[in-house]
Order: structure tokens, then C-alpha cells, then sequence
């Protein structure tokens, strides 16, 4: 970790409109729950749609990807980032700090409203709000390098990640079941699964697989990511 | 006192070859890599700056490789060619921002140095996106002196700049010179590069073409042949008594006009009139047909 480099990414991320982008989105899931709760249509039924559609399946997912390739991305694209890799410091480091500050993006603007929205939506009842808590979590901790992974690997990190969350994981979630398998939602929404006795909540992959997958999207876009930074190419104008 | 060593070094992508077998050594002072734009030099740059790695050939600073070497960085800074650099930082935090990275003992204080260096000591509080180019131009070079360092490369650092804030840049870098690190700036304007670099390193198409102080280089370029196209009321009698002359090596009849290849500019110049009129033969125009830089260069290419 360098702390000089975490400021100046937080700036970056934080500084500009780019933080009203990063609110949007939670603070509509919140109204939404309070909302809900106001008008009495917070049975657990749509509350579990509410949360599994909208805060792990659409704001977790779109908020890893602008933090996750935020912190980064853009730097990469207009050769700022040469500021920062010619100086003795290991690109591990370079890569793992930029990583932490988009995962406490992730979990600010992602996990705590999310968690916050199950609390008030569902209270205490069979453990719905942990067990998305969880679930929020442990999705930020794979989606987010695998995200910032591919904001090193390429400059259409931003349009690859939103075909992936958009097309793959929602879309073809609903049709075919088997791409589950292969989707970091299906496998938080196992975790929040086993935590609660809610039988509203279901997800297509058991928990013994989704862990390890987890593990290693999360260890494996870390390590992807620095590799790929350590030998970071750039070619100019020319 | 550190040199650059570059030993058949050779870049390409796919099929394309961007740099092809350059060796050469960068010694104390200033040298100017001069070349065409597209000739290589930004990969060149790159791959002394660590950002590419030499797909054959060596690269290395004092000995060590610079390629997937951090460590390299404490003895070389780096002024990239992109204009932005942080423009949400003002230049001061942008200066102390690079020296914490460098890690250096008294980052306030080597900040403050850089910065009274270029003199941006003044305009240092403000964002760096409203500077000029000419001042973020500085502020990129006092964030590559922050950590003193012997080495310095420029790419392409006088590129959009007015003549005022050229001269100011010229005089900073004849400055560090003095003191004597080794500096490498890259450009395709030859007297940008005639009037700063004591030593002049040529690339051409990804070859090293010329290397030699600017006077060698300055012979090079006029000791050619040089190409003019000539029209007049008789194209026909005038190529008689050019040839007949003896102060051009061939003469071609064209559509445009005469294509004359001259051995020596300045006598060429100083014939053709007399000749003409001895001729009788009136001269519309005279113009020289190849003085780009590009086919300058492409001829020094040619002659290796």
C-alpha cells in the first residue's frame, strides 16, 4: 500500500462528478426501501426481489465496475499513469493500493447501502439483511479486481464489464441457468443463500462451488492485474 | 555521471518494425534525438524509460536493464510527451505528490527546489489544468528533477510551445546540462536540436541514420544531392547548357519542367542564371523539389 498513491486516487475517484455518479445509484436503492417500507409493499417477497435484483444484481455489480476501473482505466489511457510507474516503487504495490481504494468505494456506495436497505426492508427477519450484507461483500471482493484486472488489460475495460454484468449475468441468467455457473452474482446470492432461512432466496449455484469460485476471481484478477502492469506497455502517439 | 547504452536494440508489432538494430551510447550533456515524426523515436524513448520492452537488443543505465526494473527510477526522470498530468492537483501538490512517491527524506523541501528550478515557484497553487502549455511543460519537468536525478529524457518537449517559453526551456536544460547529467530530448525540428544538443543522434524509419555533433550532421544534410525543379521559356536548350556546364549531375525532362539533380547547392544556385541567360533561355521558376526533412533523412538512410 502507498498512501500518497491512495490520495491521489481517492481525488481522482472522489474530486470530480464522477462522485455523484458513485451516489446515484445507492441512494435510489434507499428511497426505494424506505419508500417501500412507508407504503406498507415491504413483504419478503418483493423485498428479496429488491435486493437481489437491483442492489447485488445491478448496483453491486455497476459499482464495481466504475470503481474498479476508475481507479485506473483512465489513468492508463491518457499516460498519467507513467507519473506514478517511474518512480522505485513495485507495481504490486502500484496495483493492490489502486485496488483498495476502489474496494472501499465498492463497499461505501455498495455493501453498506445495500446493507442498510435489507435493515430496513426486512428488520431482523429470517436474516435477510446479513445474509445480503454477506452476499454484497464477498461479490465487491471478486468483482472489483477482476474489474480493475481488465481496466489494465484493456481500454474497453468499462464497455466489456457492462456486457458481462448486463448481457451475461442478467439477461442470460434468466434464460439459460447453466451461465450461473459463471457469474460472480449467482455465486454471492449462494452465500446469501446459505445465511438465511428466507426460502424466497435461491441461487442456482451451490455453496461449495461458489466459494472457491469466488476466492479465485478475487486472487486471480489481483494477480492478473499485476502482471499485467508489471510489464505495462506503452507505445505513444506514434 | 551516467550513460545510456542501447545495443542492437529492435521493436516491433506484428509485422511492423518501429525500431530496428540501434545502438548507440548517451553520455553527460545533451543530446538530441532527431527524426521524422513516426521514425521511432517515441518507441525509442519508451524503451529507455521502461515502458517497452526491446523485442531484441539491450537497454541499460549504467549497466543495469531498465526494463521491468523500478529501481532504475531513482537515477533517471522521465518527462512524458502527454500534456495531462493531474490537472485536479495544483503543480505544488502535484511536485510533493511524485517526491513522496520517490520517497525521498525532505519531500517539502526537494518539492520547493524543483519547482524554484523551473521557476513555477509563483503560479505553484494553482490547478495544473489552467496552466499553459508552456507551464505544465515545466511542472512536468520539475516533477521528473524532483529526485535530482542524472539522468533526464524529454519526448518531444518543445512541441507546441511559443518561441518565448522554447527559449526558457532551453536555457533550464542547458542549465541541468551544466550540471553535468546525462539529457536526451527527442524532435523532428533540426534547429530545435541544432541550437540545444551538443551531440545529435538521427533516426529514420526505425534506423539509426547519423549520429555527430550538429556541425557533421549540418555536412551531411547540405553535402547531398539536392533536387530542384526549374521551368522556362526552353526547357529543352536550358537542360543543353546545364548539362553542358558541368554544376549538375543529371537532368530530366519532365511535364512540370526541368528535374535537375544538383552536386553542389551553392554553386548550383549561383550558375543557373548565368547560364540561362547565356542561353538565352528565360527562367520562370526555381524551386527546390525535396527539402522536407523527411527526404533529408530518407537520403542519409540511403547512404548507409
Amino acid at each position: 500500500m502507498n498512501a500518497t498513491i491512495a490520495a491521489m486516487t481517492y481525488r481522482a475517484m472522489l474530486g470530480r462528478r464522477r462522485a455523484l455518479l458513485l451516489l446515484a445509484l445507492p441512494l435510489l436503492l434507499l428511497v426505494l426501501a424506505v419508500v417501500l417500507r412507508a407504503t406498507g409493499g415491504d413483504d419478503l417477497d418483493t423485498s428479496v426481489q429488491v435486493l437481489e435484483k437491483l442492489a447485488v444484481g445491478t448496483i453491486l455489480p455497476l459499482l464495481a465496475l466504475i470503481a474498479g476501473t476508475g481507479v485506473i482505466g483512465p489513468e492508463i489511457d491518457d499516460g498519467q499513469i507513467m507519473y506514478v510507474l517511474t518512480k522505485p516503487i513495485p507495481r504490486r504495490t502500484v496495483l493492490l493500493t489502486k485496488l483498495a481504494v476502489a474496494l472501499s468505494l465498492v463497499l461505501a456506495f455498495a455493501v453498506v447501502p445495500g446493507l442498510l436497505a435489507g435493515l430496513i426492508l426486512t428488520g431482523t427477519t429470517a436474516n435477510v439483511a446479513p445474509a445480503f450484507g454477506a452476499a454484497l461483500l464477498v461479490g465487491a471482493c471478486a468483482y472489483t479486481p477482476v474489474f480493475t484486472a481488465l481496466a489494465v488489460f484493456s481500454r474497453n475495460a468499462v464497455t466489456i464489464g457492462l456486457l458481462y454484468a448486463l448481457i451475461w449475468e442478467s439477461l442470460l441468467g434468466n434464460f439459460a441457468p447453466g451461465a450461473g455457473a459463471a457469474s460472480v452474482q449467482q455465486w454471492a446470492l449462494a452465500v446469501a443463500d446459505a445465511l438465511t432461512s428466507a426460502s424466497q432466496v435461491d441461487a442456482t449455484v451451490k455453496l461449495a462451488a461458489a466459494v472457491p469460485l469466488l476466492l479465485a476471481a478475487a486472487l486471480g484478477g489481483a494477480a492478473l492485474g499485476i502482471t499485467r502492469l508489471r510489464s505495462l506497455t506503452i507505445t505513444g502517439a506514434e | 555521471m551516467s550513460v545510456l547504452e542501447l545495443t542492437g536494440v529492435s521493436r516491433w508489432y506484428g509485422n511492423v518494425v518501429a525500431v530496428n538494430g540501434v545502438t548507440m551510447t548517451i553520455g553527460p550533456g545533451v543530446t538530441g534525438l532527431l527524426g521524422p515524426n513516426g521514425a521511432g523515436k517515441s518507441t525509442l524513448i519508451h524503451m529507455m524509460g521502461g515502458f517497452l520492452a526491446p523485442s531484441s537488443g539491450t537497454v541499460l543505465l549504467d549497466g543495469e536493464p531498465i526494463w521491468h526494473n523500478q529501481g532504475v527510477y531513482r537515477k533517471l526522470g522521465l518527462v512524458p510527451e502527454p500534456e495531462t498530468a493531474y490537472d485536479f492537483l495544483t503543480g505544488r501538490q502535484f511536485v510533493l505528490a511524485m517526491a513522496k512517491l520517490h520517497k525521498l527524506p525532505d519531500p517539502r523541501a526537494a518539492a520547493e527546489r524543483a519547482l524554484g528550478r523551473v521557476e513555477m515557484a509563483p503560479a505553484a497553487d494553482r490547478a495544473i489544468g489552467t496552466y499553459s502549455k508552456g507551464m505544465k511543460q515545466r511542472i512536468k519537468m520539475a516533477s521528473a528533477l524532483v529526485h535530482d536525478p542524472p539522468v533526464l529524457l524529454l519526448d518531444e518537449p518543445f512541441n507546441g510551445m511559443d518561441p518565448r517559453q522554447r527559449l526558457q526551456l532551453m536555457d533550464l536544460i542547458r542549465a541541468m546540462a551544466a550540471e553535468g547529467r546525462t539529457i536526451l530530448f527527442s524532435s523532428h525540428i533540426l534547429e530545435e536540436v541544432e541550437r540545444l544538443a551538443g551531440h545529435i543522434e538521427v533516426i529514420v524509419s526505425g534506423r539509426h541514420a547519423a549520429s555527430g555533433d550538429f556541425r557533421e550532421i549540418r555536412r551531411l544534410m547540405t553535402d547531398r544531392p539536392h533536387l530542384f525543379l526549374v521551368r522556362s521559356s526552353d526547357d529543352r536548350a536550358l537542360a543543353a547548357s546545364i548539362i553542358g556546364d558541368g554544376a549538375a549531375r543529371s537532368v530530366r525532362l519532365g511535364k512540370e519542367g526541368l528535374e535537375v539533380e544538383a552536386v553542389d547547392f551553392a554553386r548550383f544556385t549561383w550558375l543557373l542564371p548565368r547560364v540561362a541567360r547565356d542561353a538565352g533561355v528565360r527562367l520562370w521558376e526555381v524551386a527546390p523539389s525535396d527539402e522536407s526533412l523527411e527526404s533529408v533523412f530518407s537520403y542519409l538512410v540511403e547512404k548507409r
